[in-house]
């Protein structure tokens, strides 16, 4: 069974950072939502085994602020 | 116009002698609800020669189309209680399924039935059919002397448990009386009465929200296919679905939410503009019938108290989404009267019943979760819900992978009662759909179909090998099917039933269900699986 990459994987990470920063460029947050929703479940087919997307959700989850930060 | 099915008295009342007997008369088996679940259970009781009795609280079939979705599994067990064929040949039957999003068409899907089974995916038939068509059976029964009787308007107002039987009171236009039963089948529906005398819990999730079915007649030009609608322009925000009936009939299912007022959504000046805007303004349409509806995915702890068994939604509710309802209370009658019958007759042990609660708790544990989570994708309970729903549509539209993600109902399959403590020995290189718990698929013979020769009693099938005619395993008979696969028509039965065996042992129940299987005779062998499918062998348990 595969397990969630947590080391660096992303060959250019500025570059990558760049690119999903500007995808938001204009969007409102109503539209940025939408997008990012769409984003999760197209990476999310792409990795598609159900144990390594569990570990990503939680690790998503644990890493959250227990308060908001505004 | 003529009067409708569902208008008519089937099972009028008719005074019983035991209103007028000294004391109350105990019979066999009383079955509480003439709907579809009640009928099967008491057909095939009376099949069985074990006396019934049916009371409900009118004499009339179900008003409306109800449950109008039958899946494959279902038909089998019609067939194997004697009455398939009137509901397929009146039944419409469909494959293609297509789901819009807003204006567009999203996806389409072919259900793409295999091969090789006597009887379609699904079909679509009213309720009311389904009931007459049941009634039929009984008179068909009652007319070859089989110990079957209904009684309408005969309604239960009070049950009282005894040690070994049950009384029930009813209430008739002539007054009350009681009879007694030594077993109480309770197929009364979701709002049980029969439950809530006992105060049994019925405990699960609401689903706050409305639903508004009309049952229309018109001559249209819509493909028999279902269409399910999310966030239509006719019923923003919403969800819809046409589905096509026989006799033109065409349902039509509108979410409507929480906050309305159902007596004005009822009313047809309310409902006709609803439905214009739907099929458009110069379609022209009859309305046959129209109810609003709330749904629960609920169940009880236990479908067994005592004397009294709960079959259908009495024992279990689950939303519409999935066709789960009358098709899953099918199986679960299916799955009980072999086991009472054998426990009536002292041939099993009380504890046989138990594994009804097993087996069907499991096969509605997988119906609620099934139809919880089309509830949930259909109607999004918050924003963040809502926001990947609508991404799924828009992405179903133009990438494949998303399109297993769009859930407008998991369409009801049979469930396989894997780990079942009536399941005995398995052979592993064998095809994974016969294993033990599954229901046998069918296949075709030389001359018709596999299921045809299967059900109603135990059934060792002998593929390829020699078996005895029949054999006696304490008391209880089993026969044999010998089948020789190169005297088939085609690879089905092979490919279902062998894999690279070359011979195969299968012990079946008479719900048709795998016991066991080997890939030889061997007597004792059959004896142990028998003896564990009738609860008369307990299995040690293994880790």
């Amino acid at each position: 069974m595969s397990q969630l990459v947590e080391q660096p994987n992303l060959n250019d990470p500025d570059g990558f950072y760049q690119e999903l920063i500007d995808s938001h460029t204009g969007l409102s947050d109503a539209q940025s939502t939408s997008m990012n929703a769409r984003l999760v479940l197209i990476l999310a087919n792409h990795i598609g085994d159900r144990a390594v997307l569990a570990e990503a959700l939680a690790l998503a989850k644990e890493t959250m602020p227990t308060t908001e930060r505004s | 116009m003529s009067k409708k099915i569902f208008e008519v008295p089937l099972y009028p009342y008719v005074r019983s002698a035991d209103q007028d007997a000294p004391k109350a008369v105990r019979h066999k088996v009383v079955v509480v609800g003439a709907g579809p679940i009640g009928l099967a259970a008491a057909i095939e009781l009376a099949m069985n020669d074990i006396p019934v009795v049916v009371v409900d609280d009118n004499d009339k079939v179900s008003w409306g189309s109800r449950a109008v979705c039958y899946a494959k599994r279902p038909l089998e067990i019609l067939d194997r209680i004697g009455c398939g064929d009137q509901f397929v040949d009146k039944g419409v039957q469909w494959n293609v399924g297509k789901v819009f999003f807003d204006e567009r068409q999203v996806y389409q899907f072919d259900l793409l039935p295999e091969d090789g089974h006597k009887r379609p995916a699904f079909i679509n038939l009213q309720q009311y059919y389904f009931e007459e068509y049941l009634v039929d059976r009984v008179k068909e029964l009652q007319a070859q002397g089989k110990p079957i009787e209904i009684r309408g308007n005969n309604k239960v107002v009070a049950l009282d448990q005894g040690e070994d039987y049950a009384s029930v009171q009813l209430e008739t236009p002539e007054g009350t009386y009681t009879i007694e039963a030594d077993w109480v089948i309770a197929c009364d529906g979701a709002a049980s009465p029969i439950r809530s005398m006992l105060g049994l819990d019925f405990v699960g999730r609401v689903f706050e929200d409305n639903f508004l079915i009309a049952d229309v007649i018109m001559d249209a030009s819509f493909p028999t296919e279902r269409w399910f609608w999310f966030d239509p322009p006719f019923n923003r925000g919403q969800s819809a679905l046409l589905h096509k009936q026989p006799d033109n009939v065409w349902r039509i299912d509108l979410q409507l939410g929480w906050d309305i007022d159902k007596e004005e959504e009822k009313k047809e000046e309310n409902v006709i503009p609803r439905l214009k805007a739907m099929l458009g303004e110069d379609v022209n349409f009859e309305l046959e019938w129209v109810s609003i509806y709330t749904f629960q995915c609920r169940r009880m702890e236990q479908f067994r108290k005592g004397r009294v068994i709960f079959a259908g939604d009495s024992a279990h509710q689950v939303s519409p989404f999935g066709a789960r309802g009358a098709n899953s209370g099918l199986q679960d009658t299916d799955n009980l009267i072999w086991k009472l019958k054998l426990v009536m007759e002292n041939k099993a042990p009380l504890s046989l019943l138990d594994t009804y609660d097993e087996e069907r708790i499991y096969a509605a544990d997988e119906n609620i979760l099934n139809s919880s989570r089309s509830t949930d994708f259909i109607t999004p309970k918050s924003n963040m819900s809502r926001i990947f729903r609508n991404a799924v549509l828009d992405l179903a539209e133009k990438a494949a992978f998303a399109r297993p993600l769009v859930n407008s109902g998991r369409l009801s399959v049979p469930a396989v009662y894997d780990g079942s403590s009536l399941n005995g020995a398995d052979v592993p290189h064998m095809p994974k759909r016969t294993r033990p718990g599954a229901p046998a698929s069918d296949a075709p013979l030389e001359k018709g179909y596999l299921l045809e020769q299967l059900g109603n009693k135990f059934q060792l099938l002998a593929i390829n090998c020699d078996v005895p005619v029949s054999l006696d395993v304490d008391g209880i008979t089993i026969e044999s099917l010998s089948i020789n696969t190169a005297q088939l028509p085609d690879k089905s039965l092979q490919e279902r039933y062998l894999g690279e065996a070359r011979s195969a042992i299968y012990l079946l129940r008479p719900d048709q269900h795998i016991a066991a299987r080997f890939v030889s005779y061997d007597e004792a062998s059959v004896q142990e699986a028998m003896r564990i499918a009738t609860g008369n062998l307990t299995q040690e348990v293994t880790a």
